[in-house]
């Protein structure tokens, strides 16, 4: 026996007695590889999830709502760098990191390159977008990496908020008017089908899945985490008087699941590409605040350098 | 801590009792160097199977907030309720959120 297949046998053995692997273990370098495409694509995601919301802060309809649009946005950003410094104890740098996020190399989650076209969408996006962020990163707090672990259990504390105060602004706007009732329902046809597809592809063209999950670092399949979402989601809408727009939509006794239509998996595929209404706009975005920002990291640098200075002087 | 060369710096001492928790903070001594400084905490702090891991920090590597802050630093979380669930009402009869 190799030696590399010793150690790789020992670091499955610590898997499979549900043993958190910390950074200084051993550990196959296609693990660390997917741990480092994983991280960072979430972290990146919380990034770019602030633009969407970001876009209706000084247009929320009153100062409640502003407020707690803010601090859902501060959370974001938080989120993100949780899980850069969780990224950065695989050995990759925080400069690279980001480098490859605004160079366009590195994904988000292409839910963040859809529209906020109403107020009524940041109410559907705490409720679907984050409610089944929160599946995923559920999930995510059992992971076997220990640092992605520690930072998703934070997460999903703070995250608990996020989703009952979306859900808080669709079921007061299908409350008020019938104008107001239309604008939720407009953004629950418009986010319904996008939110399904941030679970990824079916676990049948699900390609690294299986590998992932030998490593616990995914616990559930996409398609067992997209049918709770939709189990879970459904009931919530009818207790508002909203409608899921999908047709085929049913209760099935049998299976004690609802039946459901189908993903359109050519717009899915699109958008991952980089043809979704908003990719350019975004990375665009970030590489502009990126850009913009430059003269007060390099600002911050000389402060600290003449600050240094002069306390070896005195 | 002193600055007197001859004296064997002050070590910030971090354990962690279980893979996938975090390191926490449990008091600090004194070591000639980083390597001393884990020997020595692993018989000061780890003699009943504490810890599975040790981080040794130099205590003056490490900046603090001060006291008199503390109201200018964390009372504004005090007036942000809304960033707790439990802020929110949720319709009747809502399951799972």
């Amino acid at each position: 026996m190799t030696d590399v297949q010793n150690l790789e046998e020992r670091f499955q053995a610590k898997i499979d007695a549900e043993l958190k692997i910390e950074p200084k273990d051993w550990m196959p370098e296609k693990y660390r590889k997917t741990l480092i495409r994983q991280i960072s694509q979430h972290a990146h995601s919380e990034v770019v999830g602030m633009l969407p919301e970001g876009n209706w802060i000084t247009r929320a309809p009153n100062l409640r709502r502003k407020a707690i649009l803010l601090a859902k946005v501060q959370d974001e950003a938080g989120h993100g760098l949780y899980l850069y410094s969780a990224c950065e104890t695989l050995g990759v740098t925080r400069e690279q990191t980001i480098d490859d996020l605004l160079s366009g190399k590195a994904k988000y989650s292409s839910i963040f390159n859809y529209p906020t076209l109403t107020w009524a969408d940041i109410g559907a996006i705490g409720w679907l977008v984050d409610g089944a962020a929160i599946m995923n990163q559920v999930m995510l707090c059992r992971t076997s990496y220990g640092p992605y672990a520690r930072a998703m259990v934070r997460i999903c504390k703070e995250e608990s908020f996020h989703q009952r105060q979306g859900y808080e602004i669709m079921a007061v706007l299908a409350k008020g008017t019938p104008e107001q009732k239309e604008m939720a329902q407009d953004a629950l046809n418009r986010w319904w089908w996008p939110s399904l597809m941030m679970f990824g592809p079916t676990d049948a063209n699900s390609p690294h899945s299986a590998e992932s999950m030998k490593w616990k670092i995914k616990r559930q399949s996409n398609d067992e985490l997209r049918q709770t979402f939709i189990d879970r989601t459904v009931q919530q809408a009818e207790v508002i008087g909203l409608t899921i727009p999908d047709p085929r939509l049913k209760w099935n006794e049998s299976t004690q699941h609802y039946d459901w239509g189908e993903i359109d998996w050519t717009e899915f595929n699109n958008v991952v590409a980089g043809n979704g209404p908003c990719n350019k706009e975004r990375l665009a975005a970030r590489n502009k605040a990126h850009d913009d920002g430059a003269w007060v990291r390099k600002a911050a640098l000389a402060h600290a350098a003449k600050k240094a200075k002069k306390k070896q002087a005195a | 801590m002193t600055d007197n060369p001859n004296n064997w710096p002050l070590w910030e001492i971090f354990i962690q009792s279980k893979r996938g928790l975090e390191h926490k903070h449990v008091g600090s001594l004194h070591a000639a160097d980083a390597q001393m400084a884990i020997e020595n905490a692993r018989d000061v702090y780890t003699r009943r199977q504490e810890g599975q891991s040790i981080w040794v920090v130099p205590a003056g590597a490490i900046s603090s907030s001060q006291p008199d802050d503390a109201a200018m630093l964390f009372d504004p979380a005090d007036d942000k309720t809304y960033r707790h669930p439990t802020f929110y009402t949720m319709p009747e009869g809502a399951k799972y959120i």
